[in-house]
């Protein structure tokens, strides 16, 4: 197989090394083509995300190949660089490409984005010529697991940060968020990261009302949205489906008796309450009102946490999915190795004949055809038996998981070439 | 032949009640309400056969029967169950029907002897039209009734945030509402023009409408509670709490005014 992997990711290595190794996507194909022109890389990919450098190749010797090219590609000395590289070998890189692919390595573990990021990388790769035979057999897979550990476990199904909460519960209880009017009452972060989820589900608009005038305007315009003065906030917030509220208020801005008057003019349409500020900004006596939902910073973080923790159950049976893939694969890559072997072994054999045959045809005279075919039948007699036994192992090798060792112990002793794998049964 | 079909239905009918009973103890699954969505589909087709059967053998109109008008009853909230199924994917109100179904499924399947409607001499048209107005509107309201039922498992769901508890597949607020209200205004005017079936059908058998017949004010009273849950939802837009309470009230109105028929004088079955 020769399958390494090195690279860095969030775990091992700070953001100050990764950036220093990270390969933008404008200068990705030139970089794999610098890696490819690496001596002993037979094939290879780069995965560069915020995360994660990792180099993933077929190489004929070992990793140093790789590492030749971070530290020349990154300028990083190895004493600064290693400390942080992991290198996984054959059916380790396997699992751990496996991994990435279905999230399980993720700084958020579940994600979706890894997996269009690692296609991406595999696209470029193939472009540049980088993949074809084992990577792409071993990338194939990979998309087919990950998407086999998405639709096997709950894995993805659950939001694990405070925005994407927030909008999951504004789906519950409002269904499509189309047409839905957001109110933003103060200006920050989180709130505007919150408001941007929800616009990007479909919310119609968004009001936005600051102490400052100015800044509730700069807000707006950056979301297309309304700036409304603060003393009118109280005559405008029925309009909004859902309020996101992040004040430096001491108290309570939204009460009771506001909730109340706002049900009235909505004819008792639900209103969702978003209350991101601490102090809160939102009494949660609303709560108890029928039709008003109130979740603060704590109740979001608590849901956030709650979905982190059954992302973990799911993540361990998304790992024992792995481990019979990553069995399933090699079987695979053995029945696809054997094949070649096999035939380069008869190629072998069948050369050494024929040339032994030329050779000694001129000291034998002139034959007949009847001893022609018994000399050609007897040279072929001794190969058949001579390929006997060793065909017969790697046959019943291909089913266990000595494959590989048994397969370079024939290639040895009969120094065979590397069959090449997209063509088999061509070698020499 | 009718009652061994409307058995089978009934069978089907099961599954759809079992899932209505895991659905409120824990999460349901995906898999469970497919399963309970075809056996309903099934049971659907069986109880067809049997109303169709039925009404074969005795030549024209059986909904003279009060186990044959249970047993259409059910047919009919079926369908309801399944045009909101269709128009909004949702098997959730199940958990209120498929025991509603199974019920009157399960009296009429095993009930023994044939109560028939007096007075045969009336205009079969309208009675017709009567019946199957009336048990329209009631499959409507129960429709509603759950759907109500349903809004406020989700309301306490999403009030105690704990949205990763048990009943984080029901579906959205608004979608339980919509479903709610929009099977109340379908059900209004059927039970309406029903009620006026009636009263042409006892105009013409007996002359005059007694209103202090114990049937004939319930239903008007059932019909009053209707017309205020409707006027309550289109004009103050009430939903949740309230709208349970007087949904509630409105499905056991119009429970005691279909029990009228056993001590009404006017409108009543009779052993045949």
């Amino acid at each position: 197989m020769k399958f390494h992997l090195i690279g860095v990711n969030h775990k091992t290595a700070p953001v100050e090394v990764r950036e220093q190794l990270a390969v933008p996507e404008s200068r990705l194909r030139e970089a794999l083509e610098r890696l490819m022109a690496q001596p002993g890389i037979e094939e290879g990919l780069i995965l560069s995300t915020c995360n994660r450098v990792e180099l993933l190749a077929r190489t004929r010797n070992g990793s140093d190949d790789l590492r030749a090219f971070l530290h020349e590609y990154s300028r990083l000395p190895p004493s600064e660089l290693e400390p942080h590289l992991y290198h996984h070998r054959e059916l380790e890189a396997v699992r751990h490409l496996f991994r990435v692919a279905s999230s399980l390595d993720s700084m958020v573990v579940g994600e979706a984005q890894v997996l269009g990021q690692v296609k991406d990388a595999y696209a470029t790769a193939r472009e540049v010529g980088a993949v074809h035979s084992h990577l792409d057999l071993l990338l194939t897979r990979a998309f087919a697991v990950a998407k086999r550990v998405r639709r096997e476990t709950a894995i993805g199904s659950s939001a694990v940060s405070v925005a994407s909460v927030a909008v999951e519960l504004a789906k519950k209880i409002f269904g499509s968020l189309h047409g839905k009017h957001v109110y933003l009452v103060g200006a920050g972060k989180m709130s505007e990261l919150a408001a941007r989820h929800l616009l990007a589900q479909g919310a119609a608009s968004i009001f936005v009302a600051n102490r400052t005038y100015e800044r509730a305007t700069q807000l707006a315009a950056r979301f297309n949205g309304q700036a409304i003065h603060f003393d009118q906030l109280y005559d405008t917030c029925d309009r909004a489906d859902i309020v996101i509220t992040s004040t430096g208020a001491p108290v309570a801005i939204f009460r009771r008796e506001h909730g109340e008057r706002f049900l009235k003019a909505r004819k008792n349409r639900p209103m969702f309450f978003i209350d991101i500020a601490v102090p809160r900004d939102v009494d949660p006596e609303m709560n108890r009102l029928d039709g008003i939902f109130v979740y603060d910073i704590d109740d979001l973080q608590q849901a956030v946490s709650s979905n982190v923790a059954d992302r973990r159950k799911e993540a361990e049976r998304a790992e024992a999915i792995i481990s019979r893939e990553v069995e399933r694969f090699q079987a695979r890559l053995q029945a696809r190795d054997v094949a070649p072997t096999i035939v380069s072994l008869q190629d072998h054999l069948e050369n050494i004949r024929r040339a032994e045959l030329d050779r000694v045809r001129g000291r034998l005279g002139p034959l007949s055809p009847e001893q022609a075919s018994a000399v050609d039948a007897l040279t072929r007699g001794i190969v058949s038996k001579i390929m006997h036994s060793p065909v017969n192992t790697l046959k019943s090798a291909a089913r266990d998981s000595e494959a590989m060792a048994v397969i370079e112990v024939v290639r040895r002793l009969f120094n065979l070439q590397d069959p090449s794998p997209d063509e088999p049964g061509e070698s020499d | 032949m009718p009652v061994l079909w409307l058995r089978v239905a009934l069978g089907c009918y099961g599954v759809g009640l079992l899932y209505a009973l895991v659905a409120i103890t824990r999460s349901s699954s995906d898999l469970l309400s497919r399963i309970a969505l075809h056996a309903a589909y099934l049971g659907m087709v069986f109880h067809l056969v049997s109303l169709a059967e039925a009404m074969k053998l005795s030549g024209q109109v059986t909904l003279t029967s009060v186990h044959n008008i249970e047993s259409v009853l059910a047919f009919l909230i079926m369908v309801v169950f399944m045009i909101a199924y269709l128009a909004y994917k949702t098997t959730s109100p199940g958990i209120v029907v498929f025991p509603v179904v199974f019920l009157l499924t399960f009296v009429a399947a095993t009930g023994q002897q044939p109560f028939l409607f007096m007075s045969p001499g009336m205009r079969t048209g309208w009675l017709l039209a009567h019946i199957g107005l009336i048990l329209t509107g009631y499959a409507a309201l129960i429709l509603s009734f759950g759907a109500s039922l349903i809004y406020l498992l989700q309301e306490r769901t999403l009030k105690s945030k704990k949205p990763a508890g048990i009943l984080s597949r029901l579906p959205a607020l608004e979608v339980i509402d919509q479903i709610g209200l929009r099977s109340l205004l379908l059900g209004f005017p059927f039970m309406t023009l029903g009620l006026i079936a009636g009263t042409v059908v006892a105009q013409i058998t007996f002359g005059r409408i007694d209103f202090l017949d114990p049937k004939i004010l319930l239903s008007v009273l059932m019909w009053a509670v209707y017309l205020v849950l409707v006027y309550t939802r289109w004009t103050a837009g009430w939903r949740g709490r309230r709208a349970a309470y007087l949904a509630a009230g409105a499905f056991l109105a119009a429970v005691v005014a279909w029990s009228a028929n056993y001590f009404s004088t006017i409108h009543r079955f009779v052993q045949s």
